[in-house]
């Protein structure tokens, strides 16, 4: 029963929220889209002149851009493909009856609270070091050369880095979903002589569906923008061998001072994780009617 | 119905449960045990396990020679204020949606999550220069506004997936009663909304707290928090293991504890509500 009079106390309400939100959108974001139109280095103050599409043409044709691009799809796909294959397998084990299963979640469920700098630093020196590592030190246990996963696997160690830390959060999902599963459907199939794949294709995995693309849409606007696990551990390096575009536009504004440059990178990544968003934004609008 | 399960298969979905549990934990495990050895051991091989001198001499050296409690006293500040500063702003906005719905409370909640999409680095570069211009570079002050800008989406909406669940009979009860706007707010509503208030609090202390974009590219000395102090670690002086262990221990302690009595808050307020 909303009177005139409640209506706009409730405006009133909402307007700081929405003034701050809409300041911090339009503001910063329409900066950054007038810069990269500029020829503008922090390095030469008072320099700045318009020069049009430039900037987008130098950052798009730049071959640092294409391996930032790949890196970025492997980063996301990779770890997308580890934590929802982990988390499904995870989440069905821990949906058995076990004992100790709140210590179990727990265990798994710790890495997801670890800050990205101390995660990353931690596996970096203590298990992925090739002197005094641990996987080093397990690798001549058994007669194998230590791997210096850094300088060699740049990517592919900072893939795994990540996926560690997202395993938790994909597990917590979909095990959440799976305990919404109806038993005595999953029963009377099992009566029905269904095997356990056929149960898992036929029953599990359609009713997991939508907890699996949220767990994607959430975790591709997180993984687009990893950062920290890269500074701290290869700068993206060797070469561009583990930029991402995040890091790309980061080292260019804040490392090379080109903010111009650094601007239309920034805008490309904003339309990248645009279309992934729209795709995000459907679901949780859907899920808003019902 | 209840399933018959064999003890046996129990027993053996107990194991493999417990031994992948174990390996996942042990990253943190293995900081936490190295951060109570001297440097020697902490890099000795064969590693040893438990069977070494335990020593909290790290602890003690990570507190003297850095300037660690001010960078935890940084984490506490930043993380903190900015989540209460959030709630202020938040829980008027979300209550204002959930009780008085208008034609386009959807549109805004929708509008207000597509800003947590913006990648940040779409704005480093504005963030970085007005900053740097209101002498905001290097401040408590400057990181709790951007971190609060950048939560405050979620902690609207999960203000919003919880106060939606308070019935709005409950309300009309209480005017039946003779209750006024003021009773209301204090005697019925609130009382049910702290629940969520709560969780909504603690997720988001949790992520300001690991928050490691703007805290690493908007700090330096003075108001980095231990984000952006654990992560000087990685200079020469990360190849000091045991003291790195110490640094990282007390980093995550406080959050790693904080977050197991958070974990169903976490998915309903990462998800936006769409998994409950």
């Amino acid at each position: 029963m909303a009177t005139a009079h409640s209506r706009s106390a409730a405006r009133l309400m909402l307007s700081p929220a929405v003034i701050l939100l809409l300041g911090w959108m339009i503001v910063p974001l329409s900066m950054t889209i007038y810069f990269s139109f500029l020829s503008y280095n922090l390095l030469m103050p008072g320099m700045e002149e318009y020069v049009g599409f430039l900037n987008y043409e130098y950052f798009l044709t730049d071959p640092a851009f294409f391996a930032a691009l790949f890196n970025t799809l492997m980063l996301v796909g990779g770890v997308l493909v580890i934590t929802i294959v982990g988390g499904v397998a995870l989440g069905l084990l821990l949906d058995q009856p076990i004992w100790g299963q709140g210590i179990v979640r727990i265990l798994v469920i710790a890495p997801f609270f670890v800050m990205p700098t101390v995660s990353a630093l931690v596996w970096k020196n203590m298990f992925m070091n090739p002197v005094n590592g641990l996987f080093a030190y397990l690798a001549k246990a058994v007669g194998l050369q230590p791997f210096d996963f850094l300088a060699h696997a740049p990517l592919l160690s900072i893939i795994l880095i990540v996926a560690w830390q997202w395993l938790p959060f994909a597990t917590l999902i979909l095990l959440t979903a799976l305990q919404s599963l109806d038993q005595e459907q999953l029963e009377a199939a099992e009566m029905d002589g269904a095997s356990f794949g056929n149960r898992f294709i036929y029953i599990v995995l359609p009713h997991l569906s939508r907890a699996i693309t949220v767990v994607v849409l959430i975790q591709t606007i997180f993984l687009l923008s990893v950062f920290a696990e890269i500074l701290v551990t290869t700068n993206g390096g060797p070469g561009y061998a583990s930029t991402n575009i995040t890091y790309l536009v980061y080292a260019q504004s804040l490392l090379q001072f080109d903010v111009g440059g650094g601007s239309a990178g920034g805008i490309v990544a904003v339309i990248l994780a645009n279309i992934v968003a729209v795709f995000l934004m459907r679901m949780i609008g859907k899920n808003l009617e019902a | 119905m209840a399933r018959n399960v064999s003890n046996t298969r129990k027993a053996l979905v107990t194991a493999v449960a417990w031994t992948i549990g174990i390996l996942i934990f042990f990253p943190i495990l293995w900081t936490i045990l190295t951060s109570f050895k001297t440097e020697a051991e902490a890099i000795a091989s064969p590693p040893s396990f438990l069977f070494f001198d335990w020593t909290v001499e790290n602890y003690v050296e990570v507190n003297s020679r850095s300037n660690y409690p001010l960078h935890f006293m940084n984490s506490v500040i930043i993380s903190i204020g900015s989540t209460l500063l959030g709630l202020l702003i938040a829980i008027p906005a979300a209550w204002s949606m959930a009780f008085v719905p208008a034609k386009r409370t959807k549109d805004i909640l929708m509008w207000m999550l597509s800003t947590k999409m913006l990648p940040p680095v779409g704005v480093l570069i504005p963030i970085y220069l007005l900053f740097r211009d209101f002498g905001l570079l290097d401040t408590r002050i400057g990181l709790v506004v951007v971190l609060t800008l950048i939560n405050l989406p979620i902690i609207v909406w999960m203000l919003y997936t919880y106060f939606k669940e308070i019935p709005g009979e409950i309300l009309e009860a209480a005017r039946m009663d003779g209750a006024g706007l003021w009773d209301e707010v204090v005697h019925v509503l609130t009382p049910m909304a702290i629940p969520g208030i709560a969780s909504t609090l603690l997720l988001n202390v949790i992520l300001s707290w690991n928050e490691a974009f703007w805290t690493l590219n908007l700090t330096a000395a003075k108001a980095a928090p231990l984000t952006a102090f654990i992560a000087s670690y990685s200079s020469p002086e990360g190849l000091f293991y045991a003291k790195l262990s110490a640094a990282s221990t007390l980093a995550i302690a406080p959050i790693l504890i904080l977050g197991w009595f958070s974990q169903k808050q976490l998915v309903r307020g990462l998800t936006f509500g769409a998994v409950k």
